[in-house]
């Protein structure tokens, strides 16, 4: 070949070219540029793999909890890290409330968060008035927020600082702990492993593990007892067990302890108290169903609990009472919607809590598309007792009809708010008693007796039993028994607006008329006076046309309003 | 078979399959239900999210979308109830609600409006208006209004489920939820490819062609007048489009749903259909001047090429064209003649280019591009198959549990290809990449393996994998005894090639390449891709044969899920060297030595052909500088830029007594010319393709040409007319006539039959029955009808990195550009994404150079030296420069090496020593 070494210098100079010229070519490859610093600090926080793509949320966890955010560095060297693309990460790290994204040339947000709750419990406390008074105030490195209901409505209005809850908060708690920078969860004394044992515990889950007790049994029992699921849908445990048995293995089980439905906390207070008996619970209903493996999906706001599932998961481990399964623990991120089931698997999933058609029922296809088993953690946590006193006991526990006991969350205007747990089908005039009446100054008027998706009664009708069933005839459900006392005090355009605004917040956006339908219902409802008849037609297609029960059930309270309080409406 | 199911819709007892929604079933029965989130199109799954086909099912407590919910026995639906009405009308109501006005609307024949026009519901809302994301206007194809999204996910499926590219998400949450680029980036400045899926499936404008909307108001402006079916033109995959036209001109391209690309299309062929349309198009035949003498170094600047050429009639062109070739023929013989065909032309086309240059002037001397790009492969393949085409074509990766794609790109080169690989990987096959140029993104998430190897140490490291099947005895020892020939001397070569010892030369741990050939060896199916990585070196028939030979040996072909599938590059460069553009063989590949084929043809085209070998596109060059070639006509092909050591080309070019060149553009070889004849680009004319997947597809005329410019054919036949041939065809369907009767190959095709099904795979069986897709199950086309395995020896690339030339220099292509540029270049999207030569630089090179991002550099090897920026690129190696071919201002091949595999004649495109220097006076060099 003719190669005289010499460089052209006509073709150096080459400048006529078909190309237009109108635009500069790229320094880099499309996209972001990934600086390899990014993919050195993420390691530093993951470790060096293997990743797995469903860890997603927990990895992103890591990152937040050491950066205070998600900076979009380091979201582009996790996603190539474990191969999930940019647009997967960043659709997951924005959906959960408590992750923060910080784009590239964004400033961090401040170093201490402090989330006041809004929700209805702690509006009627003046969660308003604590806003606006934090508002005011000049805290350094603090940044005040609004959150969804963190499952102390018995001590409203309640705030977090950093992952310190504070009880009856007020400016001057709240700044104390910023200045002692106190930003920890209080462990609350609960019962141990040890304690737990020395009364009996775990007994009942040997006595399955070992062949003296049969799974049969075992389900005709809590079908016997009535047990349903307390997580609010109420569906029998026994035969949801049966169902997911007769699916083809391998099969998992989920718990869902994502308590956000407002007004509600009583699986906090199991859990900060009685961790063990809801463990041995779940370990039967894994031994059960026969679950590879269990995942306890707990939410965020719950910081407390998670301590404690961490380290008692850790004890059983020890102990060798977890061998027929394996416990996984998953940290939600700040969304209501992972409380519905299939959202939470798909959380669970490592992705954002969107909820899933049925049918297939999570039954048949959940987990990574296995048969899964998904309960309540209070649900759970009754079935080492009813094993151990039989069905008969339990179905006992109840009155007008209802079987079994429950656990009212109740909050409000009630003199002494908490969880209360007594008889299933007690009435809500019954439970104000249990709390020792009415708040002072204020009148029984009206109540929530299942959250905001459950609707709002009107103090008249104080006396139906409160259980699975009984409330549907007038829009309304009991769901997972947090009821609400609202007051002659109360405003209720205001309250079903709060109501409104959560389920606005905290709709995955999934389908057309609950992310539109909450969004145009808030700006109906923030006019002074409603449009009844676009109200009427909004509620009737978000209820027949959402996909799942938040949608479905968010035009409840305004529903109840329009029905039960003409005489509030302006 | 499931049971049928039986179910009453809308009170009459209806059947359908199991695993059938109760949408289609309705569609069956002719009730329209609206959609939104739903596309009725292969590869969109039903997300069910919109609500707009809600039906009410009794007993159930709320209703039902038909899109996603499956019929089951004894289910009692109701389509049209006033329940279900009135939901779906309240759910277009509430879209509306945030809706542009219809009047100030993006698209008001989008699938949105059109469905509310059908409902006749009214086109305003009761409800109070939201907030919307404003324009983004970032990308130079896409204009995305998000103003008009109404979170229906489509285009999320599209780039996630469909094309496989992962851009778009849905971030954030509730009524805040919204349609994001990577990292809620602005798309132009995003990973996003542009191949357009999201704006093909968008039910309302809100992402869509930004030439279509007038850039102030964002509302659509282009409205089409007619639409025609036809082929996207760039590369191998052969996607089936659809043209739609306003005024003779293009307005934008859908993709439909072809075999190879089931109505996906990448930035290419979607969005760079307007060079046709550009003011560069060659309008009138043009006569080189007088007073213009030729030089190699001469440019001639398209848009004002006077001073070279002068217009000329059509009579006096064609003229001088064949009187200029007659007279050397008569001269000189036809030896001295030689003409280059193109792979981007049409089979009829092709054809009739090799008859020409056969019957008209007696010579071999036919080539084209194949020439340069699978040569070696086609070499390879025919000693070892006796068939150079693909057994398999890529859609057959469905069925694949293993994909080995060694030496190919397929998410730039053949990026429709790449989306039915990521469907199989995605699906769990083992997707194993091999290639010195590694991933960073994309295809990094969908392999199970990158073997980012040491560049031009193929044979190292396949004879390493080949070592591992014999060694540890995973070959097929029944396959290999019932259809195959030359095991025991592979079995013997493969012996000292232990991937232990072969680490250290091709740089990937024995452990894994053992690992990656135990897969391939024991996967039920496997298949092998591979591209011009393997074919662009001195060694590339070498390269072929181990993968031949590992297919061979562990019996990974004729059945479904396994095969060899070369990537061919051009639209037609099956198809041309089918139609025999190839100077060795006649069309189908036989022999020109074959005196059986001889005689077939000297009496189909009734004169004495000559009995040599032709010469090959890289010899020609030289027996033009030699002297011995004098006379050229080029047909498509643009030498001056896509041969190897191109200063060297060009004054091989301008050396030529008489150069007919006969483009759509004033390309760089055309600037050589004597005359220019100014043809018909893919858009303009009939003709049928074949793509790298044996599939033969009809293209059809959109447009008319421009000015003057003729049909191809016709100009073919001119030329033939003019040096004495009485050809008489008067259209493309009589060439396929012709071609039919001579190829084996078309059996059973017919020109009506392609018009009609649009596409035909060969080898066919019978008129009526589809095409063999896989091929050698049983047999193989050889003597004995058995495979030879050819054992190969590692051979280093002609020029190796040394003192002077430290670096190793590969070259290649980029999604946006189409080979030498000179169509994509000139399609304004295609020239806005990628505007500018750039060189890829890994982070320490650059470090090492002192250049930053964006810096220029000068590269120089032993030919010559271009310089231009420096684009920081994760995927290079090391110690490697890449620069794609398509930039003339930069052009590579002024530095590629011409030395050639000794088999394939092809030459080393993709290694040669070259310098990497920073130049101080940055912009001013490059202006």
């Amino acid at each position: 070949m003719a190669t005289n070494g010499k460089p052209n210098g006509a073709a150096a100079q080459r400048t006529i070219h078909p190309g237009s010229g109108r635009r500069k070519a790229s320094a880099f490859q499309k996209g972001r540029p990934l600086n390899p610093s990014e993919t050195t600090a993420v390691e530093a926080l993951i470790g060096n793999g293997p990743y797995e793509r469903a860890l997603l949320i927990e990895y992103l966890h890591k990152i937040q909890d050491a950066e205070g955010c998600l900076p979009a560095g380091h979201l582009h060297a996790l996603g190539e890290l474990v191969r999930i693309p940019m647009a997967e990460v960043y659709e997951t790290a924005t959906f959960y409330a408590h992750f923060d994204v910080v784009q590239d040339g964004e400033e961090k947000p401040a170093k201490i968060t402090i989330r006041v709750c809004d929700s209805l419990s702690c509006m009627l406390a003046g969660a308003e008035k604590l806003l606006a008074n934090l508002g005011s105030e000049d805290m350094d490195g603090v940044r005040v927020v609004r959150a969804p209901c963190i499952g102390a409505c018995d001590v409203a209005p309640a705030a977090d600082v950093g992952h310190h809850l504070v009880s009856k908060a007020s400016v001057a708690k709240i700044k104390k702990l910023v200045a002692a920078g106190d930003t920890h969860p209080e462990i609350p004394k609960y019962q141990s492993l040890a304690a737990y044992q020395k009364q009996g515990g775990y007994a009942v889950l040997k006595s399955c593990l070992d062949g003296s007790r049969k799974v049969d049994d075992v389900i005709t029992a809590l079908s016997d007892g009535g047990l349903r699921g307390l997580g609010g849908a109420g569906f029998p445990t026994g035969r949801k067990w049966g169902f997911v048995r007769a699916e083809k293995g391998p099969r998992l089980m989920a718990v869902n302890g994502d308590e956000g439905e407002p007004g509600t906390f009583k699986d906090r207070y199991y859990l900060e108290r009685n961790p063990h008996q809801f463990l041995e619970g779940m370990l039967i209903a894994a031994w059960a169903v026969e679950a590879q493996e269990v995942f306890i999906y707990m939410r965020d706001e719950y910081p407390a609990v998670l301590h404690i599932l961490h380290e008692e998961v850790a004890n059983l481990d020890k102990a060798g009472l977890t061998k027929h399964t394996k416990v996984s623990i998953r940290r939600g991120a700040g969304a209501y919607i992972c409380g519905e089931e299939s959202a939470m698997i798909e959380s669970i999933e490592g992705k954002r809590g969107i909820p899933r058609h049925r049918p297939p029922y999570v039954a048949q296809v959940g987990i990574f598309d296995r048969p899964t088993l998904v309960n309540n953690v209070e649900t759970l946590y009754w079935i080492p007792q009813i094993l151990e006193k039989g069905a008969a006991w339990f179905s006992a526990l109840g009155k007008n009809g209802a079987k079994g006991n429950r656990s009212y969350s109740v909050s409000g205007h009630v003199n002494k708010p908490g969880v209360i747990l007594t008889a299933a089908g007690t009435t809500a005039n019954e439970l104000i008693e249990l709390c020792g009446g009415m708040a002072k100054g204020h009148t029984f008027k009206g109540y929530l007796p299942g959250g905001p998706s459950g609707g709002i009664l009107p103090s008249s009708m104080g006396d139906i039993p409160l259980d699975f069933g009984t409330l549907e005839k007038h829009g309304c459900f009991v769901g997972s028994h947090a009821v609400v006392i609202l007051s002659d005090k109360d405003d209720m355009q205001a309250v079903a607006l709060n109501l409104m605004k959560f389920f606005e917040d905290e709709s995955c956006g999934q389908c057309t008329p609950c992310r539109n339908g909450t969004e145009k219902a808030v700006k109906l409802m923030s006019e002074k006076t409603w449009d009844q008849d676009l109200l009427q037609d909004l509620a009737q297609v978000m209820r027949d046309a959402s996909i799942c029960g938040l949608g479905q059930a968010a035009s409840n309270p305004v529903m109840s309003v329009l029905k039960f309080f003409p005489d509030d409406l302006k | 078979m499931t049971a049928k199911i039986t179910f009453e819709l809308d009170g009459q007892s209806v059947e359908a399959e199991a695993g059938e929604t109760i949408w289609q079933v309705a569609e069956r029965h002719k009730k329209k239900i609206p959609h939104l989130c739903w596309l009725p199109e292969p590869g969109y799954r039903a997300d069910g999210n919109c609500r707009a086909c809600m039906v009410e099912i009794e007993g159930e407590r709320v209703l039902a979308a038909s899109c996603q919910r499956k019929v089951s026995n004894g289910l009692k639906v109701k389509t049209a109830s006033e329940r279900a009405k009135k939901s779906r009308d309240m759910v277009f109501e509430l879209l509306l609600a945030d809706q542009p006005a219809k009047k100030d609307c993006h698209d008001p024949n989008s699938k949105f409006w059109t469905w509310v026009g059908d409902m006749g519901i009214a086109e305003t809302s009761r409800y109070p208006k939201g907030d919307k994301p404003a324009a983004d206007v970032s990308h130079a194809a896409i204009a995305v209004n998000l103003d008009a999204c109404i979170n229906c996910g489509l285009c999320v499926r599209a780039c996630r489920d469909v094309q496989h590219n992962d851009v778009i998400g849905m971030a954030y949450r509730g009524h805040g939820s919204k349609v994001v680029f990577d990292f809620d980036a602005d798309m132009g400045k995003s990973t996003c490819v542009a191949c357009g899926e999201c704006v093909q499936a968008c039910p309302t404008g809100a992402l869509m062609e930004a030439n279509l909307l007038e850039k102030d108001t964002g509302k659509r402006i282009g409205f089409e007048d007619k639409k025609v079916d036809t082929l996207c033109p760039y590369c191998g995959v052969g996607c089936q489009t659809t043209a739609y036209v306003k005024d003779d001109k293009i307005l934008y391209i859908d993709g439909r749903d072809g075999p190879s690309n089931q109505n996906r299309l990448c930035v290419k062929g979607r969005f760079g259909f307007d060079y046709i349309h550009h003011p560069d198009r060659l309008t009138v035949p043009l006569i080189r001047r007088d007073d213009a003498p030729k030089s190699g170094t001469a440019q001639v600047d398209p848009k004002n090429p006077w001073a070279t050429f002068r217009k000329a009639t059509w009579e006096e062109a064609l003229a001088k064209a064949s009187g200029g070739l007659k007279t050397i023929l008569k001269r000189d013989g036809g030896d001295a003649l030689a003409g280059f065909g193109s792979a981007k032309c049409s089979n009829e086309e092709a054809y009739l280019f090799q008859k020409l240059i056969r019957q008209g002037f007696g010579t071999n001397n036919v080539d084209h591009c194949t020439r340069l790009c699978h040569a070696s492969s086609v070499a390879a393949l025919m000693e070892g198959l006796n068939s150079g085409a693909v057994t398999a074509p890529f859609m057959a990766a469905k069925d694949a549990d293993c994909i080995i794609v060694i030496g190919a790109r397929p998410a730039e080169n053949h990026p429709v290809a790449a989306t039915f690989i990521r469907d199989a990987a995605k699906r769990g096959a083992k997707y194993i990449i091999i290639d010195p140029r590694g991933r960073a993104t994309g295809a990094q998430r969908y392999a199970s393996h990158i073997l980012q190897f040491k560049a031009g140490t193929d044979v190292a490291l396949l004879n390493g994998m080949l070592h591992t099947i014999v060694d540890e005895k995973l070959y097929d020892q029944q396959y290999i005894q019932a259809h195959t020939e030359g095991f025991e001397a592979l079995k013997a070569k493969v012996k000292d090639y232990s991937p232990e010892k072969m680490e250290a030369v091709c740089g990937i741990p024995a452990a894994t390449v053992r690992d990656v050939a135990r897969i391939y060896a024991t996967s039920r199916t496997s298949m092998i891709f591979w591209g011009m990585g393997i074919s662009q070196h001195v060694h590339g028939t070498d390269n072929s044969r181990c993968l031949i030979a590992l297919a061979l040996i562990t019996g990974q072909i004729g059945r479904p899920g396994t095969g060899l599938h070369p990537l061919r590059g051009q639209n037609n460069v099956q198809g041309a060297s089918d139609a025999g553009l190839i100077p060795m063989v006649y069309p189908d590949y036989i022999s020109v030595e074959d005196p059986k084929a001889q005689q077939f043809y000297e009496e189909l085209y009734g004169r004495e052909l000559s009995h040599k070998k032709g010469l090959t596109v890289v010899e020609i060059i030289n027996a033009i500088l030699k002297g011995s070639v004098k006379g050229m006509f080029i047909h498509g092909e643009n030498p001056a830029m896509s041969d190897p050591d191109a200063t060297h080309a060009r004054e091989a070019l301008a050396k030529l007594e008489h150069l007919v060149v006969q483009d759509i553009f004033l390309t760089e070889t055309a600037w050589h010319a004597d005359v220019v004849l100014p043809a018909s680009a893919h858009a303009e004319k009939w003709g049928t393709f074949t793509n790298t997947n044996r599939q033969v597809q009809m293209g059809r005329p959109v447009v008319n040409p421009p000015g003057e410019a003729r049909q191809d054919w016709e100009l073919i036949q001119e030329i033939a007319r003019g040096v004495g041939l009485n050809w008489t065809y008067t259209h493309p369907s009589e060439v396929f006539d012709e071609m039919a009767s001579c190829m084996p190959s078309l059996k059973n095709i017919t020109w009506e039959r392609v018009n009609r099904e649009e596409s035909v795979t060969y080898p066919v069986d019978s008129p009526t029955k589809p095409g063999n897709e896989i091929i050698f199950g049983d047999t193989f086309p050889t003597k004995s009808g058995r495979a030879r395995i050819v054992p190969a020896d590692v051979s280093p690339p002609a020029e190796l990195p040394d003192k002077d030339y430290p670096m190793v220099l590969t070259t290649g292509r980029l999604l946006e550009h189409w080979h030498t540029g000179s169509m994509t270049r000139r399609a304004t999207n295609l020239d806005l994404l990628e505007p500018e030569a750039i060189a890829g630089l890994n982070r320490f090179d650059m470090e090492r150079i002192g250049v930053a991002p964006g810096d220029f550099i000068r590269v120089s090897t032993r030919r010559g030296e271009v310089t231009l920026k420096a684009r920081l690129d994760r995927e290079v190696a090391e110690g490697m420069v890449f620069i794609p071919f398509c930039f003339a201002e930069a052009s590579a091949n002024i530095l590629t090496n011409p030395q050639v595999d000794p088999y394939g004649k092809i030459p080393e495109f993709k290694f040669c020593a070259a310098k990497v220097e920073r130049v101080r006076e940055k912009a001013e060099a490059a202006e």
